[in-house]
């Protein structure tokens, strides 16, 4: 008696979301047992402990909505790369690249221009330097189908080195290996804070883009036809779309939005720049984006579960005295349940029927 | 001889290099991009530690049995990172996930799991220091040829690494073998070229994806541990395996998905990793360096673009690299 694999098409929503949901269960009972082996806590804690640690208090909220909207920016960026099946894991050093235009405007034209029209040269040139990190692997795939994912990848480490390389040069003071906080007296080039809150401003920033992002793919012409290149080029091509030309302007428009990623973080956040300031989102929104299956909307519930788990296992692990590390155990766990639960939605496992003898 | 001492500095960065890219040239032959090579090593290096570490405590560090401790610490590497090879399998092949999503969260997981478990066992050792020391089980790893340094340069040279970098060209020679001059390779490129058509052929893909994907990620957790017992002096501090692991994955490219080439590929880069500290480069400050160490990335990079632009059939990624195979979607 065998099994065979069968794909099934049509499964109503609320059976995709009840596997989904089931899923993160699942997720969340591995993730328990696993912190009850290694730190012997009643699991029921260690959910109170996560809960606090995303909900424990006002500070924690909008540190909770900041890491959501950080995270939310950087997946929109690669969203409409991967809808086109165009691998793009440099989102990382793309929005690095954008966060060091942005901290050399701060740095280089910190007192010499109004505020406003500082903040407007930033995110320019922060989107113009993304956009042309992200454009040249495009460049390469759209004319000789150099592969993607490697190039991207690369671009990364080429990215991160040389951030690292303006880190020691402008170090402040000078030898500490650290640019510090840029105009820490003069403010020049941080973003404006309103309504007391400081992150808020890069949180409306980042909903007006998902609002923005949904529309472009669900209804513009462009996002028509990134849909069709990303389900057969063949067809694109058939239909007389030029498959070069919208993988290089989606690339384009994808390097923009990190670009904007890695002003919000200098400017709206960190007010400076390390090689580790996007501290890994540029692969944890790979995970955002496709378990969203590329819906903008959803990708609000995904990256929050995701900040949720980092936020809430950073808990566990300050009041059980472990180190951060632990929040990636449990981000893995759980990424790994949702990754599997794909599976059943998208097939049917069927049992063979015994064949008939003649 | 400065030289000499820069070429054995540079074998014995390369040698983690090649132990990770050889994994991930098999298992990129049978058609999956594994992203999770990363935290495959670190979890090699943990878990060999963590083995390591329960038996040097459960004996004392003065009692250990040399050969044992050496068994000990490569039975539960290779455990550690196998258990990370089924569960990429698991997700990409039998669960048919997107395999560039399964290799980061594997990488998230693996590295995240390695600083946890090196933070947890710094704390039961009760040091005040960041690390772990396992200088018993090191110095039995590091057991040199007894006659190395009595052959001058030459014995310094070919001869005075540990046994672990001689396992790592050795199974870098044998896969080269094995993929070109065997059946079993021969079925295993056509699975990474063409899945359907070895279908067709009566190969086993589903089969041939796990034991090579399996293989692959046990051979780049030997890189974690070579680094840890060898390179570090049985020292762990957390994130000190660095990016290496991405490292590995760029001489995949660069030694055109030839474990032979890897080879000089990996001691070329481990070379460039250090040299910035052997030769003083005028003008080049500790900013330089950064920039100096940007050259393996570029290199790699250069090679991409020239193989890509060349189109070459022999210096090709297998063609079905990245993409999942369903037979009923023929």
């Amino acid at each position: 008696m065998g099994f065979h694999v069968i794909k099934r098409d049509g499964v109503p929503t609320w059976k995709k979301w009840l596997i989904r949901v089931v899923s993160v269960v699942l997720g969340l009972l591995v993730s328990s047992i696993v912190t009850l082996v290694l730190t012997g806590t009643n699991p029921l804690d260690v959910f109170s402990y996560m809960l606090k640690g995303a909900f424990g208090s006002e500070r924690r909220m909008w540190s909770l909505a900041q890491g959501i909207a950080i995270l939310l920016c950087v997946s929109l960026a690669v969203t409409p790369a991967f809808k086109m099946k165009f691998w793009n894991i440099g989102a990382e050093g793309q929005a690095l690249i954008g966060g060091l235009a942005s901290v050399t405007c701060m740095i280089f034209l910190g007192d010499k221009m109004p505020n406003w029209l500082l903040l407007i040269v930033m995110i320019f040139s922060s989107m113009a330097a993304s956009a042309i990190w992200a454009v040249v692997p495009a460049l390469f795939k759209a004319r000789w189908q150099t592969n993607e994912t490697l190039f991207t990848l690369m671009m990364n480490y080429i990215a991160i080195q040389l951030v690292s390389f303006f880190v020691y040069k402008w170090s402040n003071p000078i030898g500490s290996g650290k640019i510090g906080v840029v105009n820490p007296n003069t403010h020049s080039g941080w973003l404006p804070v309103i309504a007391d809150k400081s992150y808020l401003l890069n949180i409306i920033v980042v909903l007006i883009l998902t609002i923005v992002m949904y529309i472009y793919l669900k209804y513009s012409k462009h996002g028509y036809e990134i849909s069709v290149v990303g389900e057969s080029e063949n067809t694109a091509k058939y239909i007389g779309i030029n498959v070069r030309k919208v993988i290089v302007r989606t690339m384009i428009l994808s390097g923009a939005l990190c670009g904007i990623a890695g002003f919000l973080l200098v400017s709206g956040t960190d007010h400076t720049l390390t090689r580790d300031t996007i501290a890994g989102r540029g692969f944890t929104a790979i995970m955002v984006s496709w378990l969203a299956k590329f819906n903008p909307i959803t990708m609000i519930l995904t990256a929050f579960i995701l900040v949720f788990f980092q936020k809430g296992a950073t808990e566990i692990s300050t009041q059980m005295g472990l180190n951060d590390s632990f929040s990636e155990i449990i981000m893995g766990i759980v990424i790994f349940f949702i990754i599997g639960s794909e599976f059943f939605i998208n097939y049917k496992i069927k049992k063979n029927e015994k064949e008939v003898k003649e | 001889m400065i030289i000499v001492s820069f070429i054995q500095r540079a074998v014995m960065q390369g040698i983690p290099l090649l132990f990770g890219s050889t994994g991930e040239i098999l298992t990129e032959k049978s058609g999956h991009l594994n992203l999770g090579i990363p935290g495959i090593m670190y979890v090699g290096a943990i878990s060999g530690v963590i083995g390591a570490f329960f038996y040097e405590n459960s004996v004392g560090s003065a009692n250990i049995v040399p050969l044992l401790a050496v068994i000990i610490a490569l039975l539960s590497s290779m455990f550690g990172s196998l258990v990370m090879g089924l569960i990429y399998c698991l997700l990409t092949v039998t669960l048919r996930a997107n395999q560039n999503v399964t290799g980061l969260a594997l990488t998230t997981f693996g590295v995240g799991f390695g600083n946890f478990f090196g933070g947890s066992l710094i704390k039961i050792s009760g040091s005040d220091m960041p690390s772990i020391t396992l200088s018993a089980t090191s110095n039995a790893f590091r057991t040199e040829l007894p006659f190395a340094h009595k052959l001058g340069a030459v014995g310094e040279l070919l001869f005075s690494y540990s046994f672990l970098a001689y396992v790592a060209i050795i199974i870098a020679l044998v896969s080269a073998y094995i993929l070109n001059h065997t059946r079993v390779g021969l079925h295993l490129r056509a699975v990474g070229e063409n899945p359907a058509t070895a279908d067709a052929a009566g190969i086993n893909v589903n089969r041939y994806k796990y034991v090579t994907t399996c293989i692959g990620s046990v051979i780049a957790g030997l890189g974690g541990l070579y680094y840890i017992m060898d390179y570090a002096n049985g020292i762990w501090s957390n994130n000190g395996f660095g990016d290496r692991g991405w490292l590995a994955v760029a001489i995949v490219i660069f030694a055109i998905w030839r474990p032979n080439m890897a080879v000089l590929a990996s001691i070329l880069f481990g070379g460039l990793f250090i040299v910035h500290n052997y030769i003083t480069i005028p003008g080049l400050g500790v900013e330089g360096q950064e920039l100096f160490k940007m050259i393996p990335y570029v290199v790699t990079l250069i090679v991409l673009i020239v193989t890509s632009m060349r189109d070459n059939r022999e210096t090709q990624p297998p063609e079905a690299l990245g993409l999942p195979y369903f037979r009923e979607e023929r």
